[in-house]
């Protein structure tokens, strides 16, 4: 499906397929608009996926860049877990788990940086740039180094030092701002002014959102060319949440599945709840907040996608709810005592959430939910470290003996 | 009072290229008039029947207006006011 051209969501004003992200009449934010999908046989588009490569280009045919640059990071294609012993544990019949830990960087960040950067560089950019609240900035650093394009990434000055080394490490200009994420992508967008840079999540957001369809259409396949009944996705600037939407909606158009559209459910911090305030209080638009939450990751107050979020979690049926600090420690461990997959704080807020939606009796009997992961535990284990149990011994048999008859309490 | 105003390449076309202009004013609201009156064209950009229009983002000394007093918001003399899309970021 070749893509036709950038169209505004509030106006639908179309521009040329360009480093375009505002809509010069209304503001609204750009999409890449395909030719009509109507019309082609799903077979045919189906094997066309399956004798794909096993990276998220198997889907090129639904993406704006038709393939990766020469040395791009294998990216997608991350397991989609059955999990047993967590939806026993909550009292959900079919649960799955799509870890986006096995992507290069260990985040889903992955997906829409290897779209941008492959648009940036059909464009003719030299330098790669972001905001980022971590995940992306250790993205954008790594493939813009298997590139070798110069990258300036902006971060929080405070952030989880993991997140620092895991970007700097690969040679990019790693700036931090003195100030919250709001702020850094504040003056990100005037430096987007005044630079002649690719900076993803700004002047090549339309692309990369895109990239996010990926985990959609994954999921959809490996659930043999279904959807889900529920789908639970975490919620900072609400990129993500929509285009999974915009993945299911497609697939269903084209006839590719002809399951309904699941509830879309979607995962906020307490702390940062924007979306979630808005959801609960019946309003279309986000009022912003001061972020406060060990979920940094989430840590958005001014959500771009926020009332797309509202929009497509009231049309499917889902909710958008909010899980305190507590509740998100609990949910990382919960998930990694049943799963063995270990998240960082965003999958500790999908947990949480995705507990209260199935104590409120949101999944029906025999229905299928899926939950997205989206990042590394390893990125955060400072969220966590008070909790985690730890022993020593002497090196002697006795000793170890000693210390096998005390209970651990958990 | 006189500030100066920061204009997105978005709507740079209305200012003649200008990625800055000066307006006279004390409030955002009284400098945003003051602005349009001097590029009628920018109104239609920014403003729809409801008001501001809902991706447009305005800073005063770097602060959302959101949460200083909206449009109300006090602007000192010499002071800036920055205008943004606000669709960027995630």
């Amino acid at each position: 499906m070749p893509p036709k051209s950038l169209k505004c969501k509030e106006c639908q004003e179309e521009y040329p397929l360009e480093a375009l992200y505002a809509c010069s009449r209304c503001f609204g934010p750009l999409e890449v608009s395909y030719d009509s999908f109507v019309g082609r046989d799903p077979e045919e588009l189906r094997r066309r996926i399956q004798a794909g490569p096993n990276t998220l280009w198997r889907y090129a045919d639904f993406l704006p860049v038709s393939k990766p640059p020469v040395g791009a990071l294998p990216t997608g294609m991350t397991p989609l877990i059955k999990a047993e012993r967590l939806g026993k544990e909550l009292g959900i019949d079919e649960l799955w788990i799509k870890s986006e830990t096995a992507n290069p960087t260990h985040s889903f960040k992955d997906r829409v940086v290897a779209i941008a950067l492959a648009r940036a560089l059909e464009l003719g950019f030299d330098t790669f740039a972001c905001a980022s609240t971590g995940n992306l900035a250790n993205a954008v650093a790594a493939h813009a180094a298997a590139a070798g394009v110069p990258a300036w990434v902006f971060i929080p000055s405070d952030l989880e030092k993991e997140k620092i080394t895991a970007t700097a490490i690969h040679g990019a200009r790693v700036v931090g701002v003195e100030g919250n994420y709001d702020q850094v992508n504040r003056l990100c967008s005037e430096i987007a002014n005044e630079r002649d840079w690719a900076f993803v999540n700004v002047n090549l957001r339309p692309y990369y959102a895109e990239g996010s369809k990926t985990l959609g259409y994954e999921v959809a396949e490996q659930l043999g060319w279904k959807l889900p009944n529920h789908f639970v996705a975490p919620v900072a600037s609400g990129s993500l949440h929509t285009r999974i939407g915009r993945a299911f909606d497609e697939w269903r158009e084209i006839g590719l599945v002809d399951s309904p559209l699941p509830s879309m459910h979607g995962a906020q911090a307490a702390g940062c709840a924007p979306v979630a305030n808005a959801f609960a209080e019946g309003e279309d638009l986000c009022r912003p907040v001061k972020p406060d939450t060990i979920a940094r990751s989430l840590a958005i107050g001014d959500p771009a996608d926020g009332p797309f979020a509202l929009e497509l979690a009231r049309r499917t049926g889902g909710a958008i709810e909010a899980a305190t600090d507590d509740e998100i420690r609990e949910g990382i461990s919960l998930l990694a005592r049943t799963t063995g997959v270990f998240t960082e704080t965003a999958g500790g807020v999908t947990i949480a959430v995705l507990k209260k939606l199935a104590e409120r009796g949101s999944f029906g009997p025999g229905e299928s939910v899926v939950a997205a992961i989206t990042g590394d535990g390893l990125k955060t284990p400072d969220a966590i470290s008070d909790s985690i149990s730890f022993e020593t011994v002497a090196p002697q048999f006795e000793a170890f003996e000693q210390l096998e008859r005390v209970e651990v309490t958990a | 009072m006189s500030v100066t105003v920061k204009i997105p390449t978005q709507l740079r076309e209305m200012t003649g290229g200008a990625a800055e202009v000066v307006a006279e004013g004390a409030t955002v609201q009284a400098i945003l008039d003051s602005v349009f009156s001097d590029f009628p064209a920018l109104k239609d950009r920014l403003v729809d029947e409801n008001g501001l229009r809902r991706f447009v983002n305005l800073y005063v000394g770097g602060e959302d207006v959101r949460f200083l007093d909206g449009l109300e918001t006090a602007v000192e003399d010499g002071g800036e006011l920055t205008v943004l899309p606000a669709v960027a970021g995630g």
